[in-house]
């Protein structure tokens, strides 16, 4: 994933040098362990503050809705390339407007596991070689890579871009026995009792901060419903009837189109494991209508068009 | 002032004389964090640990408060808004960090300003006696000293506990305090001579310092047409974490919500970050682009509380937002910027603003 | 603890429409309590929040004058969810009132100065306000000339018609009404926009004048030169800020500009105050 960053760093300069692009967005250094900055650059010369390693989860996609530039270029991993065919297939940005910079994804770090497992205030973490050293006032521990992941991460069958104009290494090889949808089944299995008390857990620390749906690519409506006055949908305070409303709804709303980037669960400020509703959509288009998003730009979403052999049962 | 010794085999039979006057607040661990909450009978609050992921602002500011309530339905009452029953017994707030009790203090300078007080914030403040505890292990993003406050600050305490290993020694620094300190039983006085060496230990250990004397005599204007705003403002996705998590962040809406032929009209925590903040009923919105909501805040944080207040900026240094911003947008970085404008370069550029 | 949140409760007296759309509805409230009234003494310039159960709240200026006793009067414009429903309520319907808020026209600085008045549309309110209260016979001595421009786009859409017709008559104070286009052959007074008739008929300014100016943003933007060029300083001139409230006391944050609160250091500043202060209104 290091040798990433010269080569980033060199197609920035590159690109923006011969001025095929007006800017480039990308990752910078951050200033805590663990967390990197989104940021754009206009000119060659600061190509080298850009940066790439498993703390790229932030989706990038989120930052392209609507921009004006004639050109841009932008770093984009799996699911990142995922959600751009998403936001050209919706009209939010289009084709020729992008120069992708495609990184064939080995999977981010889940913060929240390593500092679970900490014993203290975390000072650095170093990646090295499938290995993650994690480094406290006391102590260092060191960890397979593997089993800190971010959990959409352990089970992503598309690591590799989807689409892409250049690309910084070769493309890694897709995971196949893995299941991404062994947590939704077990939730099905569960019975009535089970499933109520489990959402109401999963939900009651909501503090309506919206930060979920705002480091959501998809979410790009100018007035989001919980915003809306005339007429108002829904409350704002935290009834959990409206807590609820509010996560099932936008789960709903990015039915289908949600390509299980992580953004949403990496912003949450309480923790809250959201992705759970969406999954739960994405396997129901799975199974109806053999959809995934954002595959490949020549293919409508399953909820834009209808095929005369949908199921239908719910027609009787 | 006393300073009054409490061995730790006396801290929870002092808890539970408290109990008979007040409610007891303090921090409890929920999964990975710790929130401030009421304890439960015979449950102690969490002292050894970093901090609260959520500030205990929402101790004295709820969430979600109820301010009044009406009834919609036909008759002598309708329409009419009537208070809702509170509940303003004494409480004691166990374990709060002086940061976030200077914190309280600044932000009593919003909710009683003169021409108006608010009742439900400063009648919770006021029926809280706050128990404070030192912090002795700060952590990498705290910068409590930069912004006007220490890890033995003691504004906006009643009592400063410092950790003496077996024991606690008490540092009685009101009325309020004493009052307290008295209906728990902890009265043996001490010598209070390890204090000054731990507030200096204390205060060599905090790393990260950041530059704040050149914010109060920048221009307004300047700061606020200024060119880095753009890069900053960059990563922002505009989520409302860094407002939420703020000890020092007091804004709030207010929401009539109605069930059928009653309804309660509410307050909530609000964000400058969102959208709708500032949005007319015309639809014309004056910070309509995520640009203009991030330098609001910053400026509001950083210069005009400043301007107005004259008490320094409007930020304890608790390190919360820098650690749970999604995407890393760190308030010391932006303040360091801010306080190292350049001013005759500006000048130039100023004219066509 | 007087809780700044609790509207006084009132009743609705009258209602009289302003506009030929019907948009525009002067609201008569008599108070259900008759202490609040004593409580809500104000002074011209000042708003209040009208709250509506179950719906929200709004701030709107204080179109009655002080020295109008025993009831007081708003003019509202329908655009959104609470104002909508204040329009569709009957004479007789109970609602809530909060204040006075806000800072009012500086009437200690104007005493002994003569006043222009230059106004725009339904932004009028707080201008008839300050009308009455300076003509009222034990103010009036207190003010040297007081001359109004004041304009609509049409008619139809001027307020407080018949009060405007009594003002223009009398010797006391010199009315300038102008609307900006009519197809009405009887139309007495002047035709075309606030700005240039400013120009035209108001009086030079001095150290001892003042102008208040109270109208949507472009009239203002183009009516400034024109003060300039008269001869106001920035000063000299008094502008009433809108922006997006809630609480009105100043203490929920959102109507900040700079180090302004709009609800409570406003929402009356002076144009050089303005120029310090970002333009985020």
């Amino acid at each position: 994933m290091i040798a990433y960053t010269e080569k980033i760093r060199e197609t920035a300069q590159r690109l923006l040098k011969q001025c095929q692009v007006e800017m480039v967005i990308g990752f910078r250094a951050g200033s805590m362990p663990m967390m990197n900055e989104p940021c754009f650059i206009r000119k060659p010369e600061d190509a080298g503050q850009l940066v790439w390693d498993s703390n790229c989860g932030i989706n990038l996609a989120n930052y392209l809705t609507d921009r004006k530039e004639g050109k841009i270029g932008i770093v984009a991993k799996g699911c990142d390339s995922r959600n751009i065919v998403t936001h050209i297939l919706e009209n939010k940005i289009k084709r020729e407007q992008l120069v992708i910079i495609g990184v064939p994804c080995q999977g981010m770090i889940d913060k929240r596991r390593i500092t679970r497992k900490a014993p203290g205030e975390i000072l650095e973490v170093i990646e090295a070689d499938g290995q993650v050293t994690v480094k406290t006032a006391t102590d260092a521990q060191t960890y397979a890579k593997a089993d800190v992941m971010q959990s959409n991460c352990m089970v992503c069958k598309h690591r590799n871009p989807v689409v892409h104009d250049e690309m910084v290494a070769d493309p890694v090889p897709e995971q196949t026995d893995v299941d991404p949808y062994e947590d939704v089944k077990a939730i099905e299995a569960m019975t009535s009792e089970e499933k109520w008390k489990y959402f109401d857990e999963l939900l009651a620390p909501c503090i309506r901060c919206y930060a979920c749906r705002n480091a959501c690519p998809l979410c790009y409506c100018p007035t989001c419903f919980v915003d809306e006055a005339k007429p108002q949908w829904m409350g704002k305070s935290q009834d959990p009837m409206d807590v609820r409303t509010f996560h099932f709804l936008r789960a709903y709303h990015c039915a289908g189109r949600c390509t299980d980037c992580g953004a949403c669960e990496r912003a949450c400020p309480v923790g809250i494991n959201m992705r759970t509703l969406t999954k739960k959509l994405n396997k129901d288009c799975l199974d109806l209508y053999g959809w995934e998003a954002g595959l490949s730009l020549d293919s409508r979403p399953a909820l834009d068009i209808y095929n005369p052999n949908d199921p239908n049962e719910f027609i009787k | 002032m006393k300073v009054i010794k409490i061995d730790k085999t006396e801290w929870t039979k002092g808890l539970d004389a408290l109990r008979g006057d007040y409610r007891l607040f303090g921090p409890v661990k929920e999964k990975e964090y710790c929130n401030f909450k009421e304890l439960a009978k015979g449950e102690s609050p969490e002292l050894d640990m970093p901090n609260t992921r959520l500030s205990p602002k929402s101790l004295v500011f709820p969430q979600s408060e109820a301010m009044m309530a009406y009834s919609l339905a036909p008759g002598e009452d309708q329409n009419i808004c009537k208070e809702v029953p509170k509940d303003y017994s004494p409480r004691a707030i166990l374990g709060i960090r002086p940061c976030d009790a200077k914190a309280m203090v600044l932000v009593h300078m919003n909710f009683d300003n003169g021409d108006y007080q608010d009742p439900y914030w400063l009648n919770l403040y006021n029926a809280s006696t706050f128990v404070g505890q030192a912090c002795d292990k700060p952590c990498g993003t705290c910068f409590c000293t930069s912004a006007g406050s220490g890890p033995y600050n003691e504004q906006g305490l009643d009592v400063l506990l410092s950790d003496q290993g077996d024991h606690y020694l008490a540092k009685v620094l009101t009325e309020k305090g004493q009052k307290l300190m008295a209906a728990a039983g902890w009265k043996s006085e001490a010598d209070g001579q390890a204090l000054a060496g731990k507030k200096t230990a204390a205060e060599t250990a905090i790393t990260s310092q950041v530059s704040t004397d050149r914010l109060k005599s920048l221009d307004t204007m300047e700061l606020h047409g200024a060119d880095f705003w753009e890069d900053i403002s960059f990563s922002c996705i505009n989520c409302g974490t860094c407002t939420f998590v703020c000890p020092t962040c007091w804004c709030f809406d207010i929401q009539d919500e109605v069930y059928g032929k009653r309804g309660v009209r509410t307050r909530n925590w609000d964000s400058c970050m969102f959208p709708i903040f500032s949005v007319h009923t015309t639809g014309h919105n004056p910070r309509g682009t995520k640009l203009q909501r991030l330098r609001q805040r910053f400026m509001h944080k950083l210069k005009y509380f400043v301007d107005k207040y004259d008490q320094g900026i409007m930020c304890v240094g608790c390190g919360r937002c820098v650690q749970q911003c999604p995407v890393n947008i760190d308030i010391r970085k932006v303040c360091e910027t801010m306080n190292s404008l350049d001013s005759e370069k500006f000048c130039a550029v100023q004219q066509g603003k | 603890m007087e809780n700044p949140y609790l509207p006084y409760p009132v009743r609705i007296d009258d209602i009289i429409v302003e506009s030929e759309d019907r948009n525009l509805k002067t609201f008569k409230f008599v108070f259900l309590n008759p202490e609040d009234e004593k409580k809500f003494a104000y002074r011209a310039g000042q708003f209040a929040e009208l709250s509506i159960a179950g719906k929200g709240e709004i701030p709107i200026g204080i179109a009655s004058s002080p020295v109008e006793k025993g009831f007081i009067k708003f003019t509202v414009n329908k655009a959104g969810v609470v104002t909508s429903h204040l329009h569709n309520m009957q004479v007789g319907d109970v609602m809530g009132v909060r204040g006075p808020l806000g800072n009012s026209y500086p009437w200690n600085m104007l005493e002994g100065k003569n006043v222009l008045i230059v106004g725009g549309g339904f932004a009028f309110t707080t201008l008839r306000s300050s009308i009455i209260y300076m003509l009222d016979p034990a103010n009036r001595p207190k003010f040297g000339d007081i001359s109004v421009v004041y304009g609509a786009r049409n008619p139809g859409m001027l307020l407080y018609k018949d009060e405007l017709v009594e003002w223009e008559k009398r010797d006391d104070i010199h009315m300038h009404i102008t609307v900006d286009g009519t197809d009405d052959p009887d139309w007495k007074y002047n035709v075309g926009f606030v700005p240039p008739i400013t120009e035209q008929k108001a009086p030079q300014g001095d150290e001892n004048s003042f102008a208040i100016v109270c109208g949507p943003p472009i009239m203002i933007k183009f009516t400034q030169p024109v003060l300039e060029k008269l001869g106001y300083d920035h000063d000299h001139i008094i502008l009433s800020l809108e922006n997006r409230m809630k609480c009105g006391i100043g203490m929920c944050g959102r109507c900040g500009i700079g180090r302004e609160l709009v609800c409570k250091d406003g929402p009356v500043f002076t144009l050089k105050q303005i120029n310090q202060t970002p333009r985020e209104y």
